[in-house]
């Protein structure tokens, strides 16, 4: 293998930076799913990478894992926007503040 | 030959990641995520990952995404929200943790001996290594994780399907805009009737 384990390691730090900004960032709810999608399949390269390093399937199992979990997440997330849509909600996570305290 | 793909596909994954961020189209960043999928897939398959790439294409691309989309659909142009009316020292002070985390992961990659690359067999990374290792050591994981996906189905139905849509019939847009506009629609309507009256009895008198 030519390419270096470390090489997989900073593509992934990058793609979770993109990630993590555009959750910092992004005002639309279905924007940020998708930014969390980024930084989880970063996390998922990485998970992978370290399996390669080791030489075991554990890696790998982990990263299944994380894609279940990521499905789990999705399809909760897209409830609550269909919820917030179909009551007439305005699709913007710095206008719903009721829980605000 | 390696080396040009992990170039190539980095490179991809890095510039839709950028896509998926930066885009005001819910829709065109679904798309650019699934770019981004394709890429980290390559990325795996250098890996020598191949079942975990199958199953990021096959369970990402072809279910999750498809989701996404139909949510998308369902919602429609309200779902478009552009990055800004943020305040800038919020944006600066985000991005620039963002980076610093980056940098940190860099040094530490870069610093950290990781020692030489196991070597592996044919058989590495292979459906039924994976799949050996899902059934016997990791049976609990797999068995919560079902359990959490099920729970997850139960919540999106009731989230999803939970009370009556809000839908403002014709009666309340009517009477938000008052009295007047109620009476000006009313004459308009009684008018129009009048009209389509007239011309009938107009053209059976000819």
């Amino acid at each position: 293998m030519s390419v270096g384990i470390p090489s997989f390691l900073i593509v992934s730090a990058i793609l979770f930076t993109i990630g993590l900004i555009g959750v910092l960032l992004r005002r639309s709810p279905l924007t940020i799913l998708l930014s969390l999608e980024v930084m989880l399949n970063s996390v998922n390269l990485t998970l992978v990478a370290f399996s390669r390093q080791v030489g075991g399937s554990d890696g790998q199992v982990f990263a299944l894992v994380v894609m279940g979990i990521a499905a789990a997440e999705v399809v909760v997330g897209l409830g609550l926007v269909v919820a917030m849509t179909r009551r007439a909600m305005v699709l913007d996570t710095d206008e719903l503040r009721t829980l605000n305290g | 030959m390696d080396l040009v793909v992990f170039f190539i596909a980095s490179v991809c994954a890095i510039a839709s990641a950028i896509a998926v961020v930066a885009q005001k189209n819910p829709f065109v960043s679904a798309l650019a995520l699934l770019a981004n999928l394709a890429s980290l897939a390559a990325l795996m398959l250098l890996l020598e990952a191949q079942f975990v790439a199958a199953a990021q294409i096959i369970v990402y691309a072809g279910a999750v995404m498809v989701m996404f989309l139909f949510v998308i659909a369902y919602v429609g142009p309200r779902g478009e929200i552009g990055p800004g009316a943020r305040k800038p020292w919020l944006v600066a002070l985000s991005v620039v943790a963002a980076l610093l985390i980056t940098v940190e992961i860099i040094v530490v990659v870069v610093g950290a001996s990781l020692g030489e690359v196991a070597s592996v067999d044919g058989d590495y990374g292979s459906p039924a290594a994976i799949g050996k290792a899902l059934v016997t050591h990791y049976l609990l994981a797999f068995e919560v994780v079902s359990v959490i996906l099920f729970m997850a189905a139960i919540a999106g139905v009731v989230f999803g399907a939970g009370g009556r849509p809000v839908r403002l019939s014709t009666d309340q847009v009517l009477a938000k805009e008052g009295e007047s506009a109620v009476a000006r629609r009313r004459e308009a309507s009684r008018a129009a009737l009048e009209a389509a009256r007239d011309s009938t009895t107009g053209e059976s008198a000819r």
